[in-house]
């Protein structure tokens, strides 16, 4: 049985790719078979994201089109043997994408074998963030603890109850996550940044997973390495954990507390 | 928090406006969310018809579509402007 999840926001550079390839490698790392579509026909980035840049031979519009197999276009990632990726196509033609063409690779995908297909949304409302949530049966929303953020996702939350294949036909509904990046315990803690709870009051959603604004992130996608592989950062100890319950384990939040200042900072400020 | 905090000006709490602000605006876009697409025309026509008869306000009326016992119900409401007004 296959699962079609799809990484989504809304707004744009919120950190969707990156957590989509954080989310995929946590995936294929916990042995899961897992195939990640790049939806953002036009400007492709997950395969940078990835490090595979150097190897996309054949693209998801190829496929579409007939130009090449999906065996083809699927590239193998080299860390996990089980994680493939389609890469976007660099074409300017938006129309490049179309329902039919989604759902028959997605079909393909299905009879392949693997156990989740992960579709990363491109930002926006338009034709591809609209191809990309259709077909799922479950969504990352992707937030971040500011205004425009939280008032775009829940957007897309509201896109995501009407305007999927599930919510067409009304016989399932597409399980929603939230899953916050780029959060700042201190900042919180002094007032000037949206709370976990405050952002899930808005929404009327529980976060997913809580993943702190970290140096490690940039550092990740500088060297093609997803910061879900450097387990002794905290951005991708949290990634790790959304993962496990993305997958149903019940792991507790961590890294959502400012480190506790020592008495002098307590007394003379900080 | 110092002791000597006091002595330094004090940042209004700007997270809690966000979520205020937010809070509102969320609401209200998810009752619009609901509604039909012909809700802002049929709103914007109904007060063109108006204006021949009254001098009402752009935001003088609402209209709001709702759930009641299994039957959709359209809601108009126009508030009239003050004699001296009008």
């Amino acid at each position: 049985m296959t699962e079609i999840i799809v990484v989504t926001s809304g707004k744009g550079g919120v950190g969707k790719t990156t957590s989509s390839a954080s989310i995929a490698m946590g995936l294929a790392r916990r042995g899961k078979r897992i195939a990640v579509i790049d939806f953002d026909v036009g400007l492709r980035n997950l395969d940078l994201i990835m490090g595979c840049e150097r190897r996309v031979v054949y693209d998801f519009v190829n496929v579409i089109q007939g130009e090449a197999t999906l065996r083809q276009a699927l590239i193998k990632d080299k860390r996990f043997d089980n994680l493939h990726l389609l890469a976007a196509s660099q074409t300017r033609d938006k129309d490049a994408l179309t329902k039919e063409g989604v759902e028959r690779v997605l079909n393909d995908l299905k009879e392949m074998g693997f156990d989740y297909i992960l579709c990363d949304s491109p930002a926006g409302i338009e034709k591809g963030a609209f191809l990309a949530m259709y077909f799922a049966d479950r969504a990352v929303v992707v937030v971040n603890p500011e205004v425009s953020s939280v008032r775009d996702s829940d957007r897309i939350l509201g896109l995501l109850a009407s305007k999927t294949r599930h919510a067409e036909t009304g016989e399932k509904r597409v399980v929603q996550h939230l899953l916050l990046t780029r959060y700042n315990p201190e900042r919180v803690e002094r007032g000037d940044m949206m709370s976990i709870v405050d952002v899930q009051e808005i929404l009327g959603l529980e976060v997913l997973g809580v993943v702190p604004e970290s140096e490690s992130v940039l550092a990740g996608s500088n060297a093609g390495n997803p910061v879900i592989l450097d387990l002794t950062s905290p951005a991708g100890q949290a990634y790790d954990d959304a993962v496990a319950r993305l997958l149903g384990e019940t792991v507790p939040m961590r890294f959502t507390e400012a480190p506790k200042k020592g008495f002098l900072t307590r007394l003379f400020g900080g | 928090m110092g002791i000597f905090d006091f002595l330094k000006p004090r940042a209004p709490n700007s997270a809690s406006v966000a979520k205020e602000r937010l809070r509102i605006i969320v609401a209200q876009e998810r009752a619009q969310r609901d509604a039909p697409d012909y809700l802002p025309t049929l709103r914007r026509e109904l007060l063109e018809v108006l204006k021949k008869y009254v001098n009402v306000d752009p935001d003088a009326i609402q209209v709001k579509v709702s759930q009641e016992g299994g039957h959709e119900l359209l809601e108009l409401s126009v508030a009239l402007p003050d004699k001296a007004g009008g």
